[in-house]
């Protein structure tokens, strides 16, 4: 149903519902098919971690662009995210797609009608911009988490040297 | 110059993975996602087959011109020998009941880490050349071919599953898929296809004793530095024996206890207690591991190794074995260690010396976990603890999945830890006691180069520890497996920043009074006892 006077903010939170179900199936579908009816089927927190956190994350991810970007929402669930496909079998550029799949999804649930009233092509520009800002902020995410899986390497040779080091005496304590 | 992709073409990427049956998606190896191959050193020195330089990721792994008859007559002889392996190959009707329960594919989301599948990898193989049905319906029966390609396959998901049997709980049939791995490692041993993590603490343990390759005179030195920290805590020098003949008890732990923090923290918990107790036990630093990698490589290695820990038992004449935080040496002293290398009827069955408590459990095998010893301890008040000495501590625990799941101990490293911190919370229900997820650094994964495939299998774990850590301010995650401890860190640096991890007897030495020891300011890692800074700021 089309209503007089409103405006982009008022349709998205009406279509929110549908929305975030074809966003979900679109970041599912990222990966191969059985796993995606795994990661649909149940969503339990525990026993589906990454079901679930995909399904809250973007849910608040939403939420959060429709309320004007709040960063610590935006910082806490896009990590969440980030932090498994950062890991996860992607490129980088898979790794962050799904961000992009809104713009597709919230256009395809509006229709052409909504698309088409006045004013809505200005906001929608403008929502869609608040979209790149999280694309852009999801490649510093995921730059950052695979920096950790370096340097946890690299820790890990390193502690092992030292240890080494100090068993062979090469070097000791000031106070020994 | 190469050649740009027009922008309507770049408009058409589709992230969509292709949908081929898995016999038809063949095995991509990825960094981060496998360990190295074997150094010929460290299969030569236990005499296994084809040592000679290789590199999983290159096309040629120099295999034996026959390698394809070996592993056949390798199937056939583990069919004969195995009445498990048979049954295992026959019976699964794929249900799919195990399928969502491995945390490898909770993690990397790769369906061939479905431990159904990852059975299938080797039970395609088997349909295709020991049952009539495969031979004549083919890829129609779930038969195929064992190719090159096939192989591959095999070496990166069976070097993808940490045998913590999750998988099993959930099996109708009660299917181990641990010992589908186990045999499908071993499998791939005979053609020298083992990762250097395992074949290089194969054969430090063999030479030296240990995984880590430590002599005895680096074990003692190790101590040494363990016992000096001690002194500076409690102000109590402690003089341990080793290899001390006629001793009551020989005391293995796993090498990582005397090389690695946190592991230090919990030998030097274990020094501290039997000091207390006036314990007449020794170290010996020929069995000097606990672990056992032979256990991941084949039957017959991991018989090998163990047998050290009896021989030692009988040269130095001891009574009983008492055994340090482990996980799979657990498992493999409970339940391999007396078919291999028994019976020990040169022990006598372990009784404390301190309660008088005979350890029927352990008739058999002659050996005690100390989790099982100290907490008859507490339960008889033959401890002086004071748990507020861990109250800057929020503590969860984590069930290893070799002691819990494969030994059933549950009950008493809570009842310790109750005893010595004040503050304890559970994880949710799905993720502890037999449904623990594994730490996914198990059964020789701990490697540095797969990083990424610890992360990933390591992740439901975590995300169980973030939901404590987030709602209930854990801030320790204590359990009692050496692999645990050397791997948890990392995980919970990647997933849950602002938790740390510990062994069990770390938390009972902060705990544990001791007699004429001097005022503790710090707990065993120099942290301040909490209430001691503003205690110090006042004065």
């Amino acid at each position: 149903m089309i209503h007089g006077n409103m405006n982009l903010n008022h349709y998205l939170i009406e279509k929110k519902s549908a929305i975030l179900k074809k966003w979900f199936d679109a970041v599912v579908e990222t990966y191969p098919h059985e796993t995606s009816t795994f990661l649909r089927k149940q969503k339990a927190q525990f026993t589906n971690p990454v079901g679930y956190t995909l399904s809250e994350g973007i849910e608040h991810l939403f939420d959060a662009l429709l309320q004007g970007m709040i960063p610590d929402t935006v910082s806490r669930f896009l990590d969440s995210i980030i932090r498994i496909r950062a890991i996860q079998e992607f490129s980088p550029s898979e790794a962050v797609s799904f961000i992009f799949q809104l713009k597709k999804v919230v256009r395809q649930e509006l229709g052409k009608e909504i698309l088409g009233q006045q004013g809505i092509a200005e906001e929608l520009a403008v929502f869609e911009s608040a979209v790149d800002d999280l694309a852009l902020f999801s490649f510093d995410l995921f730059m950052k988490c695979r920096e950790k899986i370096y340097e946890l390497k690299a820790n890990e040779a390193k502690n092992m040297t030292f240890r080494l080091l100090q068993q062979a005496r090469l070097i000791v304590d000031n106070q020994d | 110059m190469a050649k740009l992709p027009k922008p309507e073409e770049l408009s058409k990427i589709d992230y969509t993975p292709p949908k081929t049956s898995w016999m038809d998606t063949p095995v991509v190896f990825k960094e981060g996602m496998f360990c190295h191959g074997s150094k010929p050193k460290s299969l030569d020195i236990v005499g296994f087959p084809n040592p000679r330089d290789w590199r999983p990721a290159d096309a040629d792994w120099k295999l034996p011109e026959n390698w394809k008859e070996i592993l056949l007559e390798g199937i056939a002889e583990r069919l004969e020998k195995y009445r498990s392996f048979r049954l295992f190959m026959d019976i699964c009707v794929r249900c799919g009941a195990c399928a969502d329960k491995c945390h490898f594919f909770i993690g990397t989301g790769d369906p061939k880490n479905m431990p159904v599948l990852r059975a299938e990898l080797i039970r395609s193989v088997y349909r295709k050349e020991f049952t009539l049905a495969g031979k004549i319906f083919g890829k129609m029966a779930g038969a195929r071919e064992l190719t090159l390609d096939v192989l591959k396959e095999w070496w990166y998901y069976f070097f993808q599953c940490t045998e913590c049997r999750r998988c099993s709980v959930f099996c109708p049939y009660g299917i181990d898929q641990a010992e589908i791995t186990i045999i499908g490692r071993e499998l791939l041993n005979l053609l020298g296809l083992n990762i250097e993590w395992i074949a290089g603490p194969v054969s430090n343990c063999y030479m030296k004793g240990n995984h880590l390759g430590l002599e005895p005179h680096t074990i003692v030195g190790n101590l040494e530095y363990m016992l000096d920290d001690i002194e500076t805590v409690t102000g109590k020098r402690i003089k341990p024996t080793f290899n001390r003949k006629g001793a009551e008890i020989l005391f293995v732990t796993p090498s990582g206890d005397l090389f690695a923090d946190p592991g230090t923290y919990t030998c030097m918990g274990y020094l501290m207690l039997f000091e207390e107790l006036g314990l007449d036990y020794t170290w010996s630093t020929y069995a000097s591991e606990g672990g056992n990698f032979g256990f991941f490589t084949s039957n017959e290695m991991g018989k090998r190794l163990n047998s050290k820990i009896y021989a030692e038992a009988k040269r130095l004449g001891v009574k009983w074995i008492l055994g340090g935080e482990c996980g799979h040496m657990w498992r493999v002293l409970s339940q391999y260690m007396d078919t291999w290398n028994g019976p020990a009827d040169f022990l006598e069955v372990p009784k404390s010396p301190i309660t008088g408590t005979v350890f029927e459990n352990a008739k058999s095998m002659k050996m005690v976990h100390v989790a099982e010893f100290t907490a008859d301890l507490i339960k008889n008040n033959k401890l002086k603890l004071d748990p507020k000495r861990n109250d800057h501590l929020n503590v969860t625990w984590h069930d290893s999945c070799n002691v819990a799941r494969g030994m059933g101990m549950l009950e008493e490293p809570r009842y310790v830890l109750k005893n010595v911190v004040n503050n304890f919370v559970e994880m949710p229900e799905d993720t502890i006691r037999e449904k623990t997820f594994c730490c996914g650094s198990g059964t020789g994964l701990n490697a540095s180069e797969d990083m990424d495939l610890r992360m990933k299998g390591g992740f439901p774990r975590a995300n169980a520890v973030k939901f404590v850590h987030e709602h209930y301010g854990v801030n320790m995650l204590a359990n009692v497996c050496a692999i645990d401890r050397a791997t948890l860190k990392p995980l919970m640096d990647y997933w849950v920043p602002g938790v740390n991890v510990c062994g069990l007897h770390e938390l009972v030495a902060n705990a544990l009074v001791m007699t004429g020891e001097k005022e503790r300011t710090t707990d065993l890692r120099g942290e301040p006892l909490p209430g001691i800074e503003q205690k110090e700021e006042k004065a």
